[in-house]
């Protein structure tokens, strides 16, 4: 078998930020009741951070969780070790009611870095940029589609979207992060 | 003559001369300049024609509200019409030319319709061209076209070059206006802790103070603008933006900005426009003031410009309109000009003040300085052409009887001022009448509402009808303090600077100039330039029956065109009032609605156009399908391969290569846009029984059923193919374009009706690759890659089993909708493409063909299965189409099962589905009748079904059909006629719609 391909690999633009594809990543999609220790611990084990608190997220390097619903979370883990991963929540939760599914390959993921970053992102979310921090997550579009995102560093941001709309998004942060077209408000 | 003065101009750098063209003809200006201050400077005074009477006009205004001055700008791929010259700032190379005129500017053929002006009063189009009525589209309406009509559309060849783009905006104080009441708002604002951004359309800061002078604490005006604008470009909290409009308040705090990036620069990269989608927790409206015309005979003739604008161009460019300006007005602030003129060493022969007392300390500054000035005068008429000559002086409280001409080559009107209200009343903000004034201001006491009930915006300074400057900083240390403490926050205290304030003559409404102006005069004196209204139209609207004043903008056009009537509104609603003969409150004013100038369509569309003008979804395989020359179609936002043509091959050539090849041998089809559910949990069973018409809880894990979904009024909302992955969890496949839809429908099922169910629902569609691997030889290509046991034993039909194929991580589900022998494989989408060259190496021997949608469609037209969309259209139900097997009996419920128990479902009289096969092997049209004898009440034949699906069939050599046929399935061997739009009917015999393989042998190997 032939090496497992992310929608765009190595696809990168630089204008008044970085933007890049970030490969494939691990995900699954977690639903549960959040409030058990049995799930916390679980989650816990696979990913190695706490349970985010609403809209927030826990990321180090490739693993973390990131918050979606009331009863949904995301698990980042490296792309290889995603199945596995699904695979020690069924087994950690078992006899429960919950949904692990592995959702890798139905994602894109960018990064988007610079000292602009905040306001390519701003031009395309309708979120207060001005205020966004390291640990939050937004779950909401950018442009006409699906999106979440969160900082991983500073003026980094990860972006991810559904894998089938990876063109359109990689070409919408592109012309957001068109040369000439600083905001210069943060 | 207009021209540049010798000094002076505090906007422009004389240093940095600036080249452009006007109507081809080169001319200078300086770097600072608007194009309006440019050609005054160089003795261009008439800049276009109007509208309907093609009259030459000049520029009257100096900022946004300018009715006249309106430019062709650009050319080709830059072209834009109708730009305002007055705000539109001068760069190098621009190229304006003029508009509404033929051949010429100065020679117009279609100045005749201002000879006929008589004949082409208010509600003209309505009188004249009722009648015939065929006349309108073929007659009348190509004339008024061609005559009317302001500048002209771009190129239908040419796309605009430029970019553009939005960007969302969060502040807890927004203030729109960067005058001085809006500086001062946003410092107070700012100081008590508050986010602000302060917004300001002008280049510049400081609006009118800064022409209009006087000194604040001992100091110009002009110093405390640039301390003021200094200390809040140093605080964290403001952001500060110029050349942006607030363009709109809308609900919620929503507001929009409008900002020009690179009109004034469009060599520089970047976006030339960016609109602020912004959220606000107040907004302060510190727009500021218009000031309105005066209503007398020849008030449009070029020269005759409005007071302020004039003393603008003086101060701001160094420009003046003329060497004799005659200033008439019915207020003390005209006086200014007088004085601006004077100060320039230029000749102001008399100032007509309409007020029989005259004016206030003003007045006796003028008159010390020699200006000759005539109290409770007026004009009776401007005398010219192309340029103002003359004015002839009359008494204002006469009929027009002239006592003088004094030659003059402009003329400085003023009829008191407007506070901008645009913006306070988008939202619902209420006005009430000041009669002191004779203006409409903000009703303090009914703002726009918030979601919470309480005003979100504030009025300050001239928009809240304070024209003084010292009460006007004042009342915008109030405005300040008034939205900060809304948002909750402790207003800090700000000192406002010293102001004297001389002491002013009140201003004295005059809305017809001389009052008692006979029917002569009043068609000679504007109301509307842009949209040519006349005072006469106005009252000849009132004499005609309209009382409305929405009725009267409609009917005589006043206040309709691009400027939105900002200088003709409170004079043309005035003028109504007294020919009906009530006062002006009881009028009202016509509905302020955003933008408050025009924002450009780029600005609205933002980075929405080209590539990413829309979303495109695209499979794993979608480079593969466009390096193999597919074509494509929409799916949904997904681009699917309808066919993959060959060579000099057709489209319907690849379609029935495709269908040939599969049914012989090998096809593949890209089938990853599927949608494709997860549903899990201990009641996943029960959930599906209710959201399925057949039962899904029986199904042993290992097993597939195709199922059909029904929307609660029994309709068929998607179909698709049910697999028990294991115990707990389904695999529900739904059609491409149903996949978000089913997932919110469950999900609404879930979280409204059966919360308390233990079930989970994922989307998981783009998870897998999933390719429909089909034909007789399928099952050898699948052996070929190995890793899994497809053999018939292993496998049976409508069996699921999972595994490592040929290395790659697989589900295979043994299902059919061509009819053949066929597997659906499913990859982790990462693999997709890998899998999609296996199989293509693999089945080479086979010829392996990939099949497009137009294939698939006719595959499964052969063997008579429905397509959500072709037989259904949302007023179907399952047993219309014969699909009674797939409807449980044994189950008490499920989402659809009373309804098509409802009469008129269960009524046998119901169309339903049959095949249809034409006697002479020709193919129906899409979306034929069947007719039957009779016509209806209509006159129309009278019908008794319709084609559903129809195509050539390349398998059986014909064409074949499926269609909704009253009483079909008792009608077998019946012949039913099909009329086409092309002339011909086509007559097909009523059959069994599975046209292929009716035993299912082939699938089932």
């Amino acid at each position: 078998m032939s090496e497992a391909r992310s929608a765009l690999p190595n696809a990168k633009f630089d204008g008044i930020a970085h933007v890049e594809d970030a490969g494939l990543r691990g995900m699954i999609s977690f639903r549960g009741d959040l409030s058990a220790s049995k799930v916390k611990a679980a989650l816990k084990a696979v990913s190695g951070v706490e349970m985010p608190s609403q809209r927030g997220c826990n990321v180090t390097g490739e693993s973390g969780l990131a918050w979606m619903s009331p009863d949904e979370i995301l698990v980042m883990v490296p792309h290889a070790e995603a199945a596995a991963a699904v695979e020690k929540l069924s087994k950690a939760l078992k006899g429960q009611h919950f949904m692990a599914e592995n959702v890798s390959d139905a994602r894109a993921v960018f990064t988007v870095a610079g000292k602009h970053a905040r306001e390519v992102i701003g031009k395309l979310a309708p979120v207060d940029m001005g205020t966004f921090q390291t640990g939050e997550i937004r779950r909401t579009r950018i442009a006409q589609v699906a999106a979440a995102f969160w900082m991983h560093g500073p003026d980094a941001f990860t972006v991810v979207c559904f894998r089938s709309g990876a063109q359109y998004m990689f070409d919408v942060l592109s012309v957001a992060a068109q040369s000439g077209s600083e905001v210069g408000v943060y | 003559m207009s021209t540049r003065l010798a000094k002076g101009g505090a906007r422009i750098d004389r240093s940095k001369p600036v080249t452009f063209s006007f109507n081809g003809k080169s001319l200078k200006g300086f770097e600072g300049d608007t194009l309006a201050s440019a050609l005054l400077a160089n003795d261009q005074m008439m800049m276009g024609r109007s509208f309907k009477y093609h009259r030459p006009r000049g520029v009257v205004a100096s900022g946004a509200e300018e009715p006249n001055a309106l430019m062709n700008m650009g050319e080709g791929s830059k072209f834009e019409p109708n730009q305002r010259a007055t705000t539109t700032e001068l760069f190098e190379g621009l190229k304006a030319g003029s508009q509404n005129h033929w051949p010429s500017l100065e020679f117009d053929v279609g100045v005749v319709n201002n000879a006929l002006a008589r004949f082409l009063p208010a509600g003209f189009y309505y009188k004249t061209f009722l009648f015939p009525r065929f006349a309108w589209k073929h007659i009348y309406e190509p004339i008024v076209r061609q005559s009317a009509g302001l500048g002209r559309a771009p190129d239908k060849e040419t796309r605009d070059a430029d970019t553009y783009e939005h960007f969302y905006f969060f502040a807890d104080i927004v203030v729109i206006g960067g005058g001085l009441a809006g500086l001062q708002a946003a410092k107070t604002a700012a100081l008590s802790g508050a986010k602000v951004l302060l917004m300001e359309q002008d280049p510049h800061w400081g609006g009118r103070a800064s022409v209009d002078g006087g000194e604040l604490d001992g100091a110009p005006v002009a110093d405390y603008i640039a301390a003021l604008v200094a200390e809040l470009e140093g605080m964290e909290n403001v952001t500060l933006r110029t050349r942006m409009m607030g363009a709109g308040v809308y609900d919620h705090g929503y507001l929009l900005g409008y900002e020009r990036l690179r009109d004034h620069a469009p060599k520089v990269a970047g976006p030339r426009h960016r609109l602020w989608r912004i959220r606000a927790g107040q907004i302060i409206t510190a727009t500021g003031a218009i000031e309105r015309p005066l209503s007398f005979a020849g008030n449009d003739i070029p020269g005759v410009m409005l007071a302020g604008a004039l003393r603008d161009y003086i101060a701001d460019y160094g420009v003046s309109a003329g060497d004799r300006v005659v200033v008439v007005t019915n207020n003390d602030d005209a006086y200014k000009t007088a004085l601006a003129v004077k100060a320039v060493g230029l000749d102001v022969p008399v100032i007509i003040d309409a007020r029989a007392a005259g004016g206030g300390a003003i007045a006796d500054e003028a008159r010390a300085q020699g200006i000759r000035i005539e109290n409770g005068k007026a004009i009776a008429k401007v005398t010219g052409g192309k340029r103002v000559k003359s004015v002839k002086i009359c008494a204002q409280a006469g009929e027009g009887g002239v006592l003088e001409e004094i030659a003059c080559d402009a003329v400085a009107m003023s009829g008191g001022w407007s506070p901008v209200v645009h913006l306070w009343s988008h939202c619902g903000g209420k006005l009430v009448w000041d009669e002191e004034h004779a203006m409409f201001r903000p009703d303090e006491t009914r703002p726009p509402l918030g979601a919470s009930g309480e005003g979100f915006v504030v009025p300050a300074g001239a928009a809240n009808g304070v024209m003084d400057m010292g009460v006007g900083l004042a009342d915008a240390d109030h405005a300040g303090r008034k939205a900060v403490e809304a948002l909750g926050l402790t207003p800090v205290d700000v000192s406002l600077p010293m102001f004297d304030q001389a002491a002013e003559a009140p201003l004295e409404p005059v809305w017809m100039m001389p009052q008692g102006a006979g029917p002569k005069l009043r068609m000679k004196a504007w109301l509307d330039y842009q949209n040519d209204v006349k005072v006469s139209d106005v009252q000849l609207a009132a004499r005609e029956g309209y009382e409305s004043v929405e009725h009267t903008k409609r009917y005589t056009t006043l206040g309709m065109a691009t400027d939105q009537g900002k200088l003709s509104n409170i004079n043309g609603l005035a003028v109504l009032s007294e020919s009906l003969g009530q006062a002006i409150p009881d009028t009202g004013t016509t509905t302020f609605r955003p933008p408050y100038t025009p924002i450009s369509m780029g600005a609205i569309g933002g980075e929405a156009r080209g590539e990413v003008f829309q979303p495109l979804r695209r499979t794993p395989m979608h480079a593969w399908h466009e390096a193999h020359n597919a074509t494509f179609e929409p799916v949904g936002q997904w681009r699917r391969p309808y066919a993959y043509p060959r060579g000099e091959e057709s489209v319907h050539e690849a379609v029935n290569r495709e269908i040939l090849a599969t049914r012989a041998s090998l096809g593949l089809l890209d089938a990853s846009t599927l949608g494709k559910l997860i549903v899990k949990g201990p009641d996943a069973g029960k959930f599906l029984d209710m959201l399925y018409t057949n039962m899904m809880s029986s199904l042993k894990p290992g097993k597939c059923r195709y199922g059909l979904m029904c929307s609660e009024n029994g309709f068929l909302s998607d179909d698709g193919v049910v697999v028990r992955l294991d115990e707990e969890t389904f695999l529900c496949h739904t059609t491409t374009g149903g996949a978000e839809r089913i997932h919110g429908h469950m999900e609404e099922w879930l979280q409204t009706e059966w919360w308390d169910w233990q079930v989970y629902v994922t989307n998981a569609t783009e998870q897998w690759a999933q390719i429909g691997v089909v034909g007789p030889n399928s099952r050898k290509v699948l052996e070929k890659l190995g890793g899994v046991d497809v053999s018939k034993e292993a496998l049976g039909f409508m069996e699921y089993t999972s595994g490592k194929l040929g290395g790659f991580d697989a589900r295979i589900f043994r299902i059919s909708f061509a009819g053949e022998l066929s597997y659906e494989i499913a990859v982790p989408a990462s693999q997709g493409a890998a899998l999609w060259d296996a199989l293509f190496e693999a089945g080479a021997e086979y010829d392996a063909t990939p099949y497009g949608t137009e294939a698939m469609h006719v595959m499964r037209a052969e063997k008579g299965f429905i397509m959500i969309g072709d037989e259904t259209d949302g007023t179907i139900i399952p047993q219309d189409l014969g699909l009674h097997w797939a409807i449980s009996k044994k189950k008490e419920d499920f989402l659809g099962k009373r309804a098509q128990e409802r009469e008129f479902m269960a009524n046998p009289e119901r169309w339903q589905l049959v095949g249809l096969e034409t006697v002479d092997g020709s193919v129906i049209p899409d979306g034929a009748y069947a007719v039957s004898e009779g016509t209806n009440a209509n006159g129309q034949r009278n019908v008794e079904g319709r084609v559903t699906s129809t195509y050539y069939s390349p398998t059986l050599g014909k064409g074949i059909a499926m269609g909704l046929l009253h009483k079909g399935p008792d009608r077998m061997g019946e012949t039913v006629e099909f009329p086409g739009t092309d002339g011909k009917s086509y007559s097909a015999k009523v059959v069994s719609a599975v046209f292929y393989d009716p035993e299912g042998e082939k699938q089932n190997v």
